[in-house]
């Protein structure tokens, strides 16, 4: 398990050094603040009273949050990209597959890595909506649950990306593959409207819909359980790809 | 823990779909050798030098490292490898520190040990004055160093370098084998590549793979000294050739510049050189000069690597 925190460590490194994470982050958070301040904007010139079923909490918390997850869509395959497939291209996987490491141990190593900036994102769109603490009341439960939602479907974005990055040797075309599956897993959820059991299990799959739940404040162990199950497959099939490639 | 071999491989093969890039290789490598393994490029050593290190798993065939088998146990077996691919595995945005320091832990050195084997790696790869700065900053040469000090900061028992002095300059290269050979006292080394002399250079024994076969594995100190054919004698006064034909042995003779003849024997394996000394004392021909003619490693590389190499092997 050490050896996992090592790579991990050096992984986050090297995602930080690079300055494509940087652009990524600063590019995120532009956007994400102007999408931010309208909001806000246009909170303040339609207020709601105290009766109003959508409070502030609601409105910009999730509201922004919503719109995140749609960005994050576009910008997780960039950070996988580089997991596996430029490493091949470059030839430095031939490090940890000739070390005395597991391949489960260098997937787990990479994603943990991943994970590193997955946090540094949470962080960032923690601090917008926490800073209208200084003059209003927020419902930190429910900035929670949608944070924790984010975090949850970052992993899940992540861990599809990683796998994708797994089965080539260029970049670019990881970073489209990636893009394409993880927009089919959003598509889904437009065809979950469909009636009948097609539709329930189009729906039951399509991602957004259990970040729905948690971005509306409903902690629902139906939806940690589907992204954690959804993580855990695409590390699995990654391991496998590695493996299969050896022989 | 002793093991009279380091590496032990037997009937290695390697197919990609029909194409066939290793076949049937066995090797062994004992402690303190140096075994260089030659062939033109695209015969299958580094796909051999792969599945050696485990990168690769064979088709057929089995890898003991210091007796620990690579397919079962291979966390423990590649405890004792150090590896160099083609390419060196470096990170171009780390700084040479931070790689190697990364590299130690990764092959399970505590921390403890870690500042002194850093520092004993970049000392033997001439790395110390460029610890600071980033690999991706650093030429080519410098990177293939960073390369090899990945491979051996562990301290291996058995490192494997595939081509590692490509790239570097004549200073470099000279360096490199210096390394090699001080590395080759204390652990087991397998070297490849496509150039005569830094075999020659380096190695203990030298093995030959063409089309992804093994061609030819001997000693190098023997690689001249079996199977001559042809003998050159220098003689003051030339003999008289029916003379010299009586000789047993002696099949034709061929006059040479300044008073030599090249004599090629009957069969191979017969050495008239001893009755042909006698016969010169005996008739007073003033033999000065008695030497077979020795085929040297190059000569059997090109051999090897333009004839026809079934032909050869079935003849060696």
């Amino acid at each position: 398990m050490a050896i996992v925190l090592t790579i991990a460590r050096t992984e986050a490194r090297r995602i930080f050094v690079s300055p494509l994470a940087w652009t990524v982050l600063a590019v995120l958070q532009s956007i994400l603040g102007v999408v931010f301040l309208l909001l806000i904007l246009d909170y303040a010139q339609n207020p709601r009273g105290p009766e109003s079923s959508v409070g502030l909490s609601d409105y910009i918390g999730g509201g922004l949050y919503s719109f995140a997850t749609l960005v994050l869509l576009l910008v997780m395959p960039l950070l996988t990209m580089r997991l596996f497939a430029e490493e091949r291209k470059n030839g430095s996987l031939t490090l940890l597959l000739a070390s005395p490491v597991s391949l489960i141990e260098i997937v787990l190593g990479k994603f943990l890595g991943l994970f590193a900036f997955i946090a540094a994102t949470i962080l960032l769109l923690a601090a917008m909506p926490l800073m209208l603490l200084v003059g209003s009341n927020l419902d930190l439960g429910r900035i929670a649950a949608g944070l924790l939602g984010l975090s949850l479907m970052m992993m899940a974005l992540g861990a599809a990306g990683l796998y994708v990055s797994t089965l080539t040797r260029e970049p670019t075309i990881a970073a489209v593959a990636s893009f394409g599956l993880l927009l089919m897993l959003w598509l889904m959820q437009v065809l979950s409207s469909q009636p009948g059991w097609i539709g329930k299990l189009l729906g039951y799959l399509a991602m957004v819909g259990h970040f729905e739940n948690l971005r509306r404040g409903i902690f629902s162990s139906v939806d940690i359980v589907y992204y954690l199950l959804f993580t855990v497959l695409f590390l699995w099939l990654a391991v496998l790809q590695l493996d299969s490639e050896r022989n | 823990m002793a093991h009279e071999f380091l590496i032990e491989a037997h009937g290695l093969s390697r197919r990609y779909g029909s194409h066939i890039a290793a076949n049937d290789i066995s090797l062994s490598l004992r402690k303190g050798e140096i075994l260089g393994l030659l062939g033109p490029n695209g015969a299958g050593k580094s796909t051999t030098m792969k599945m050696l290190a485990g990168v690769l798993a064979p088709s057929a065939g089995t890898v003991m490292i210091n007796g620990v088998s690579l397919a079962d146990d291979p966390k423990r077996a590649k405890q004792s490898l150090g590896y160099l691919p083609e390419l060196p595995p470096v990170y171009p945005e780390l700084s040479v520190d931070e790689y190697l320091r990364y590299c130690a832990s990764l092959h399970g050195l505590r921390r403890s040990e870690r500042a002194a084997a850093l520092r004993r790696a970049k000392q033997s790869c001439g790395l110390s004055e460029v610890s600071r700065r980033l690999i991706g900053n650093l030429s080519k040469g410098y990177q293939q160093r960073v390369g090899i000090a990945q491979a051996i900061i562990h301290r291996p028992a058995v490192v494997i370098l595939d081509e590692p002095t490509v790239g570097l300059d004549p200073i470099q290269i000279l360096e490199i084998r210096r390394l090699i050979k001080a590395l080759g006292q204390e652990h087991g080394v397998i070297l490849s590549s496509h150039i005569l002399p830094e075999i020659q250079a380096v190695c203990a024994r030298v093995m030959i793979i063409h089309r992804g076969r093994l061609v030819y594995a001997e000693p190098l100190a023997t690689a001249g000294s079996e199977g001559f054919r042809t003998i050159i004698a220098g003689f003051l006064r030339m003999p008289a050739f029916d003379v010299l034909l009586s000789v047993p042995g002696v099949g034709e003779i061929e006059t040479l510049a300044g008073n030599q003849v090249r004599i090629t024997v009957n069969n191979a394996g017969d050495d008239p050189r001893a009755a042909i000394a006698d016969a010169a004392a005996a008739h007073g021909w003033g033999l000065i000069e008695l030497h077979a003619e020795r085929r040297t490693l190059e000569e059997i590389f090109v051999e090897l690597s333009t004839g026809d190499a079934h032909a050869l092997q079935e003849a060696a």
